[in-house]
């Protein structure tokens, strides 16, 4: 019987076993194991309380701060430290300091640290992002990254793997975060829950980097364990650029096992948006009530990569238009690398100009920490993964989840809007 | 073990931003985090909450973040067991770890009401409803998970598997 990506690259890593089907759970070798500064604090207490004294391997391990910094209060600093100071005693290869870093899931893959092959975990739930790559990577919490950090290893139940198949052409403004909407309205925020999803078809095939790392990002918002996109060339150019170490590309058999098949034809599909409480609440944008907003954010790991500015600073171009005067746009390069990009194609001048508020790279408000936290009853469109309730800020705030074309729209127009309307 | 207490209930896709919402994560104190847990759903539970107290949710219980400050936070408030219909991947592992004991049975969970009161057999994965004194059977727990919960949580069932003694 054929096997699915997620099952060979599981047997590839497995102990014991050569070979492995859904359902079996297995002891697995790690090749890369993550956390952040929210998440490392505990995985560190984990690991010393373990009572152990090294690391497995001091080359696979990155401890990435990007949640509260520039450290936004002297708790969140201390946190940082911590990680400082546990990367010091371990002599951790890898260092990710505020100025030479960025967001966790946009510096790894863009500095070839997660390869395809790769067996990733990670103490953030947006790990899966790297399943664009065709890694298996998966989120857990702080005192199993100890334990990985501690044994080069961790244990997994094989996922069962429902299958996506987008055909079509896609429309303008239609881009991966439509995609992945779309695909989470239809089958809810628990519809994939201890499942891998598998994203293939015509309209994969012609997407590029950037919009296949948004894709695999939200996964997790349909509860599944980890996404990925077939390898290919797009994959193979991208990987190529910056691999600084052997990987090897996994492809899923053609009889494969699946457990469910779902078809999307896009050539009629328009910008998608989550409207408040839930990233399953989608609608098309022409069905989204044109509420005013108060705050526009752009950036996150879903949406804060160069290919996302340059939509943003293509709609201030070609429109001549600024932001609207009564929304707070805020716009944040997912990396170091990306605002240095940005700032050199004269984007980040574009965009104070028009009247954003351009910050470096953090995660700052996608999770409600800082650099643009939501009051009461604000209405926000935020190109991020979630817009639970709290989530960005006062429980009563209301946030809707967009593409950047729809929010960078949406923030010229004063609510929200379809880039069309520009 | 046996563990006895009063329910509170919650719906479904109860996520870890309400359950311990990222402006208090900038602590890992059990105690400060348990003082604002659940605070953007529901005020009165940390206020209110007795030790043993059981938590009931729906499908997809502490979905969102792998922040293990949500169970934390709810063994913290004194929180003895949850009892869902079904729950996150992330969650169910940081429980287990943690050592806070979690029961997946949709029946159960649907059935109860608050202020009733469950008595749960951890051992034999039974819950019973005192109200209505019906009994439940859990979802079994895989073999691995097991041997972390027998050991009280994945800190000292690693200890056991590396052979490292504890000391101070
Ligand atoms: S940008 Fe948001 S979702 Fe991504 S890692 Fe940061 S807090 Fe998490």
């Amino acid at each position: 019987m054929g096997k699915t990506l997620a099952e060979k690259i599981i047997a590839a890593h497995a102990q014991d076993v050569t070979d492995v089907s859904a359902g079996d759970l297995v002891t697995v070798r790690t090749d890369v194991v993550m956390a952040n500064d929210i998440t490392a604090p505990i995985a560190i207490e984990s690991f010393n309380a373990m009572g152990v004294e090294e690391v497995y391997d001091s080359g696979s391990i990155m401890l990435v701060p990007s949640h509260f910094t520039p450290n936004k209060d002297i708790k969140s600093a201390e946190q940082a430290r911590t990680l400082r100071q546990f990367a010091d005693e371990q002599a951790l290869c890898h260092r990710f300091r505020v100025g030479r870093s960025g967001i966790e899931h946009v510096i790894l893959p863009e500095r070839g640290l997660v390869l395809p092959g790769d067996l990733v975990v990670g103490g953030d739930s947006h790990t899966c992002t790297y399943g664009a790559l065709g890694a298996f990577a998966t989120g857990m919490g702080s005192t199993d990254i100890a334990f990985a950090m501690a044994t080069g290893t961790t244990w997994l139940k094989v996922p069962e793997t429902m299958r996506f198949v987008y055909h079509g052409q896609r429309q303008p403004w239609v881009g991966g975060k439509d995609m992945i909407l779309r695909t989470i309205g239809e089958i809810g925020v628990d519809g994939a829950l201890y499942r891998a999803m598998e994203f293939i078809g015509p309209a994969i095939s012609a997407l590029p980097m950037s919009d296949r790392l948004t894709m695999a990002n939200m996964v997790i918002e349909a509860g599944s364990k980890c996404g990925f996109m077939p390898f290919d060339d797009v994959t193979r150019e991208y990987v190529e650029a910056r691999a600084t170490r052997p990987y090897t590309a996994y492809f899923a058999d053609d009889d494969a096992q699946y457990v469910s098949v779902h078809e999307f034809d896009l050539s009629e599909m328009e910008p998608q948006v989550a409207c408040p409480y839930s990233p399953d609440n989608v609608q098309p944008i022409s069905q989204v009530k044109p509420e005013q907003v108060d705050q526009v954010f752009i950036g996150s790991c879903t949406n804060g990569r160069l290919e996302d500015l340059a939509i943003v600073a293509g709609m201030l171009e070609q429109s001549g238009r600024e932001f609207h005067p009564d929304v707070r746009v805020i716009i944040i390069p997912g990396s170091q690398a990306v605002y240095l990009d940005a700032l050199r194609a004269g984007w980040l001048e574009l965009f104070t100009l028009a009247g954003a508020a351009v910050s470096t790279s953090t995660c700052g408000p996608c999770l409600g920490g800082h650099m643009g936290v939501l009051a009461a009853d604000e209405v926000c469109v935020s190109t991020s993964n979630r817009n639970f309730r709290g989530r960005m800020g006062h429980p009563d705030a209301r946030v809707y989840l967009a593409n950047p074309a729809v929010a960078a729209a949406s923030g010229i127009l004063g609510r929200v809007a379809h880039p069309d309307e520009l | 073990m046996k563990l006895e207490g009063k329910v509170w209930k919650y719906g479904d896709n109860i996520d870890t931003d309400v359950i311990i919402p990222a402006r208090y994560l900038n602590t890992t104190d059990p105690v400060t985090l348990a003082a604002h847990c659940m605070e953007d759903a529901d005020q009165s539970f940390a206020q209110n909450v007795q030790p043993g107290d059981i938590m009931v949710g729906g499908r997809n219980f502490g979905c969102g973040s792998s922040r293990e400050h949500a169970p934390i936070s709810i063994k913290g408030a004194g929180v003895s067991c949850i009892v869902a219909e079904s729950f996150a991947r992330i969650f169910f592992r940081n429980a287990v770890n943690i050592g806070l004991p979690i029961l997946e049975s949709p029946d159960a969970a649907r059935d109860a009401q608050p202020g009733d009161t469950l008595s749960v057999d951890l051992v034999g994965g039974t819950i019973t409803n005192q109200r209505t004194g019906q009994t439940y059977q859990a979802s079994p727990y895989p073999p691995v998970v097991l041997g972390i919960i027998n050991a009280g949580g994945l800190v000292p069932y690693t200890r056991e598997i590396l052979g490292i003694e504890i000391t101070g």
